[in-house]
């Protein structure tokens, strides 16, 4: 089978091995484009938001590729990207194009439905259960490593001294992991790769502003639909950490994970109602953020996104309580990054002047 | 001698240059519409302004500001380049220091900024549409056969404001269109619209906003006083449109441009005799990975002086 899956940050490269290694041919999507763009554009829903579009745009790319199944997820509840790979579906029937599109819904949510899925996928790779086992285990492995370099990348950029060289280096070590194909090689290629990215020229006397990123996860995952935003910060000299990584849930150097339950925090400004997507987290996050003394915070949401404008109107309370500014990016087709750059600009403005005002306030308590 | 300082704001609409001197008093200003155009409409400004300066001015420092800041930089030689919303904000807490609230209504954005104790603390920008700023009310006056001059003049004669839709601009026109076909007067559709836009404003940049008095309202827009009256009766307060609204962006990084050069001791002013320069971009696509930038570069005559638009920074140049 020729198989493939939507573009979400690095986690292609897992993705890939993991298709591979099961026994299919991968086809690897595009780094989503204008040109993705305007295929999704042109076949969506007017009204779809971002995430939809470019996914329709990539599996029409991929299509064209040869694709014949394209796996993806599912979801439940009320944000209606549970209901995207359906509209994909249709859409891509409509167009002839032959790709059957396989979801993975939750898995406490339907269960044998997620097996049967899975064991389709082996079956048809002509894999036993246990090499599928451990196919699924380093390709987790893979993820992890992936993850690992990525985030230390955003640690060390806004200290480089050389525009650019800490995400050069990123490259290089993702294309290390690349190549690794067991344990052993994904360790040994993580620990290269990391060793690469602190090797970079740096200035440690600069004190950068901490921004965390929050949203919806596709645009929150996927560097070409926010516009590059961590590295673009990163060269502003700030130091992002953002909620979702593929695999927050098992680490513990992120701020956000299962350590903390986002849905409890959120709670008070919440209630019961549940606003789907990842709407509740956002407010969750914000406020994780608050405590772990980060300056401020950047809400990512493709337009009319309605998890996330219901999150943007409660965030206002959020950030008042925690005193701790919150900038809401809105994303639609635009593709001109000046917009974007100049809010965050006055953005990091702010963050500074903030900060050089609570120094002063505390050295004036100190004199008294 | 007299120190001035220059303040450059390359908007999508108009291109604003002003003069400023110690004090904070202006002392010329130019306000040019861009038309597409900001390196030649730059360097046409910068000739006017200096030929309207008094002869015992000197510019002892520039900056640059408004979305073509950073091209700007290079023609001008600025000593700093600022963002808008923060050049707003440093020239409304300079003209009043107790501004708590900025609204500010340019040619293709709009902006509102919460300051307290003269430090912004919270602001918001239109993101994806364009309802609602000064090219929408253009294009409604010229289709109404209204000088955009006399727009706020029409609405202040208006008795009963229609209602007209204002998420959207282009429900908005299809609207404005059906009441006009109905018969409501030119007056009560112009001072609707009017209403539509603060409407619009209010709930897309100024949600969530906590907004207090002084509220100083800026920008170009800003000369339409059915606006200005629309905002006061929106908001139950008086707004204060300061002087020099139309070039309030241009007067901060003047400000900006006097700490900047004081701080550096010198400046990277390269006067105003420029226009006979030929500066030109060129751009070209990168071939080294998949990523394909799109390269731009910037000539002054056969020189290449900056390179920008790669994402790994490999072609990245500046020479000033």
């Amino acid at each position: 089978m020729k198989i493939s899956f939507p573009h979400m940050g690095y986690s292609y490269l897992a993705l890939k091995w993991l298709v591979e290694n099961t026994g299919h041919e991968c086809i690897v999507p595009p780094e989503p484009s204008s040109r993705t763009l305007d295929l999704g554009v042109r076949h969506a829903p007017e009204f779809a938001c971002i995430p939809f579009k470019i996914l329709m745009g990539t599996y029409l790319e991929v299509a064209e590729k040869g694709a014949e199944v394209i796996l993806t997820s599912g979801g439940m509840g009320p944000c209606r990207a549970g209901l995207y790979w359906v509209m994909h579906q249709y859409i891509l029937d409509e167009l002839n194009t032959g790709v059957k599109v396989i979801a993975f819904e939750p898995p406490l949510c339907d269960l044998k439905d997620f097996i049967k899925k899975l064991r389709w996928v082996r079956r048809t790779g002509g894999l036993s259960v246990k090499e599928f086992v451990q196919v699924l285990r380093i390709t987790w492995e893979k993820i992890k490593a992936i993850d690992e370099v990525e985030i230390l990348s955003h640690e060390i950029r806004p200290y480089e001294t050389n525009r650019g060289e800490t995400t050069r280096k990123l490259w290089q070590a993702l294309e290390m992991l690349d190549k690794a194909n067991n344990e052993a090689e994904i360790q040994d290629a993580m620990q290269e790769g990391l060793k690469l990215l602190r090797d970079v020229a740096q200035d440690r006397s600069r004190n950068p502003l901490k921004i965390g990123i929050i949203g919806e996860i596709y645009v929150v995952l996927e560097p070409a639909a926010n516009h590059y935003i961590q590295i673009m910060l990163g060269e502003m000299g700030v130091q992002t950490d953002r909620s979702i990584y593929l695999t927050s849930y098992t680490r513990k150097n992120t701020i956000v994970n299962l350590e903390g339950d986002v849905f409890q925090i959120a709670k008070p400004y919440l209630g019961e109602a549940p606003i789907g997507g990842h709407g509740a987290n956002s407010i969750g996050e914000t406020i994780l953020y608050a405590r772990h003394g980060f300056d401020g915070v950047v809400q990512l949401a493709p337009f009319a996104c309605i998890p996330e404008i219901v999150a943007k109107s409660i965030i206002p309370a959020v950030s008042k309580d925690y005193g701790i500014p919150v900038l809401t990016l809105f994303i639609d087709e635009q593709t001109g990054k000046a917009g974007v750059q100049t809010r965050l600009e006055a953005f990091v403005d702010l963050l500074e002047k903030r900060r050089e005002v609570k120094a002063k306030r505390g050295i004036e308590r100190l004199v008294i | 001698m007299i120190k001035g300082y220059l303040g450059v704001d390359v908007g999508s609409v108009s291109t604003n240059l002003v003069v400023i001197d110690d004090q904070d008093q202006l002392l010329v200003e130019q306000y040019l519409r861009t038309n597409g155009k900001p390196i030649q409409t730059v360097q046409e400004g910068l000739h006017a302004i200096g030929q309207e300066l008094p002869a015992d001015v000197k510019i002892a420092g520039a900056a640059t500001t408004g979305s073509a800041r950073y091209l700007t930089s290079l023609i001008v030689g600025a000593d700093i380049v600022k963002n808008e919303i923060t050049a707003h904000a440093i020239a409304s807490s300079a003209l009043a220091e107790d501004v708590k609230t900025i609204i500010e209504i340019g040619g293709q954005d709009s902006k509102i900024i919460i300051l307290r104790d003269g430090v912004v603390t919270d602001f918001a920008m239109n993101t994806v549409c364009a309802a609602g700023t000064g090219s929408f009310l253009d294009q409604q006056a010229s289709r109404l056969l209204i000088p955009i001059e006399e727009f706020g003049n029409y609405a202040l004669k208006a008795k009963n404001p229609v209602r007209i839709a204002g998420r959207c601009a282009v429900f908005a026109e299809s609207d404005m269109v059906h009441k006009q076909q109905l018969g409501y007067n030119t007056e009560d559709i112009v001072a609707g619209l009017c209403e539509a836009l603060v409407r619009n404003y209010m709930n897309n940049v100024g949600k969530g906003k906590e907004i207090l008095a002084p509220v100083m309202f800026q920008g170009g827009v800003a000369a339409n006083q059915g606006l200005v009256r629309a905002f006061n009766k929106y908001l139950g307060l008086e707004v204060i449109v300061p002087q020099h609204y139309g070039v309030m962006g241009a007067i901060g990084a003047a400000i900006l441009a006097r700490d900047a050069s004081r701080k550096k001791g010198k400046t990277s002013f390269k006067g105003f005799n420029i226009q006979e320069i030929n500066f030109k971009t060129s751009s070209f696509e990168c071939k080294g990975c998949s990523n394909a930038c799109e390269v731009v570069q910037f000539y002054e005559n056969s020189e290449l002086l900056a390179r920008w638009g790669d994402r790994c920074g490999k072609w990245e140049l500046h020479v000033v």
